[in-house]
């Protein structure tokens, strides 16, 4: 056995080194890939089939209540949601439960920065690819609505467009998040969907009239606040929605990263 | 060189490892016996900081493991065959395990043939059998070329040809100045591999020795004697300090005199013996003796039967 020690004095663990170790368990994982591209199919594909029914007069569909061509075209933001929200579970809470993040942990015994390179692996490929996928999933749907589509020069539709990868990505940490702290991809998964899509719903159901004001900054409300071009009563603005939203990741990746530096691992 | 002091984990109510001090110390393999239940595990992952004491510390090669810069260099383990996702490949997972620390390809390659996984290297882990598994982890211990190496139960799942290779890795590592740590519980194993032992028993430690002196302390022979006139030796012999134990009729044990002894008496007495032999106890004997009151899990004969059979 030959000794690495003296071939490569340079051993050390490194934050960027991490991510490299990251990088390459993102991609050599058949379910993560496959995940990715249902994704983003189901993203571009709602909002095509959203777009093609505007002026359609149709009352089913997921463009039925939508008159922007440009909110029919980002329709799949919804659903994407819930899928990439998936993804970064799996990527987290599959540690778990395969047992790989005790070899994990014993290669970065200090572990954070486990976690921040998950999180910026993450981020950098989902972004850019939900960012590619969101301006297909735009310009298609212009294409397709024809005459009445928007074009990108329109107030709003550039940063709707933008906050449409944002939130998807955001959904996704959230979902990595959950993992590291509910350390179960069941348990996570159901939490993602849980908070994208029944909280607010349920809310609004039991919450008194004069509390409905509190429902704008539910997450996925301030989340639909990003994505929107205009702004309609009763929401937040775009801004205000992506501070608040913002802050909810946040709050979730300090108590993950609280469980992750004090749990047995 | 690894150094537990005072090592103590508590879940709950429950103390799974009790003030363990001990050593570690290169250039030899240090068997951690103890019967299921014992706490091996445990200690070993607090080792190298996968859980978090209650108490006391532990260090590698003079710190705690989770300080050094590259802690994949100064300790290899395998703690469990099935920390490994069973979605990747062993290469992927290697690479990804060496990535973190900046250990090159190459290495990762080298590895792959020490431990003879070449054909099965890009296949899904998932797929691996126990033996194949235990192999990966491997591997995975040997990735940085490590000074001390952490291996619970190496052998388990593997065949009789991996069970001798393994024996010879860590001789082998042991012989180039390495520190060896592994767990079993069996004690014939420990025997042919490791020269000093740290033998725990509910979480606390029994004994710190070499193999060699374990056996001695733990054993003491005894005498079979077989004669015609059994009885009447059995009253020759029978004294304070010695215990005498019927085997079958006309044969019984001694404990607590020597052979030449009980030989002697029988001659002065004109007894006539049949066989005087001195037993030796095997090492997995010797192992329960020391271990018997401090086993976790352990067989008891059902009482409702006892009775039933002395009524009938």
């Amino acid at each position: 056995m030959s000794t690495v020690a003296l071939r490569y004095p340079t051993l050390k663990v490194t934050q960027a080194r991490v991510m490299k170790s990251e990088w390459i368990k993102f991609w050599s994982l058949r379910s993560t890939v496959i995940t990715l591209a249902v994704s983003v199919a189901v993203f571009i594909g709602i909002g095509l089939l959203a777009a093609s029914m505007i002026g359609s007069g149709d009352t089913n569909g997921p463009g039925a209540d939508l008159s922007s061509p440009v909110d029919a075209s980002l329709a799949g933001v919804g659903l994407a949601q819930l899928a990439f929200g998936t993804l970064g579970v799996l990527f987290m809470a599959g540690e778990y439960s395969t047992g790989m993040i005790r070899s994990s942990l014993a290669a970065v015994p200090r572990r954070l920065p486990v976690l921040w390179a998950k999180i910026a692996v993450f981020s950098a490929v989902v972004f850019v690819i939900a960012l590619v996928a969101a301006a297909i999933a735009f310009t298609g749907g212009q294409a397709i609505a024809g005459d009445a589509g928007a074009s990108w020069s329109d107030p709003g539709v550039a940063r709707a467009v933008i906050g449409s990868a944002f939130v998807l990505t955001g959904s996704g940490v959230l979902g990595i998040g959950l993992g590291a702290l509910l350390r179960s991809t069941p348990a996570a998964i159901s939490t993602v969907f849980g908070v994208m899509f029944l909280l607010s719903g349920i809310a609004q159901l039991l919450l008194p009239d004069s509390w409905s004001s509190a429902l704008q900054y539910f997450p996925s409300n301030a989340a639909g606040s990003i994505t929107a071009v205009t702004t309609s009563d009763g929401t937040l603005g775009p801004w205000a929605g992506l501070t608040v939203f913002a802050g909810y990741l946040v709050a979730v990746v300090a108590a993950a990263a609280w469980r992750l530096r004090h749990s047995d691992a | 060189m690894i150094e537990v002091n005072e090592l103590t984990k508590r879940y709950g109510t429950k103390t799974a490892v009790d003030g363990l001090t001990f050593t570690v110390k290169p250039g030899i393999v240090t068997g951690f016996l103890g019967p299921n239940g014992a706490g091996k595990s445990t200690t070993m992952r607090m080792i190298l900081g996968l859980d978090r004491p209650t108490s006391g510390t532990a260090t590698v090669n003079g710190r705690p493991y989770a300080e050094h810069s590259a802690p994949l260099k100064q300790a290899g383990a395998l703690l469990d065959a099935k920390a490994v996702h069973t979605g990747r490949s062993a290469y992927h997972h290697l690479l990804a395990m060496a990535a973190t620390t900046g250990i090159p390809k190459s290495r990762v390659e080298e590895v792959i043939d020490i431990v003879g996984l070449h054909e099965v290297a890009k296949k899904r882990a998932g797929g691996f059998s126990l033996g194949m598994g235990q192999r990966l982890g491997i591997a995975s211990a040997l990735l940085g070329d490590p000074e001390v190496l952490i291996l619970d139960e190496p052998t388990n799942g593997l065949d009789p040809e991996g069970v001798l290779w393994i024996r010879n890795l860590m001789r082998d590592l042991a012989a180039r100045g390495r520190t060896v740590f592994v767990s079993s519980h069996l004690m014939s194993e420990m025997a042919l591999t490791a020269e000093h032992l740290v033998v725990v028993g509910k979480g606390r430690l029994i004994a710190d020795v070499s193999v060699g002196e374990f056996i001695e302390q733990a054993s003491h022979d005894s005498v079979v004697v077989r004669s015609p006139r059994s009885v009447e030796l059995h009253d020759l012999i029978a004294g304070p300090g010695v215990t005498v134990l019927s085997v079958e009729r006309g044969a019984f044990e001694v404990s607590g005199m020597s052979a030449a002894d009980v030989g002697e008496r029988a001659a002065a007495a004109g007894i006539p013996l049949h066989e005087l032999s001195v037993r030796k106890p095997s090492l997995e004997e010797a192992f329960m003796e020391l271990t018997k009151d401090a086993v976790e899990y352990h067989a008891t004969n059902s009482p409702e039967l006892a009775t039933a059979g002395k009524a009938a």
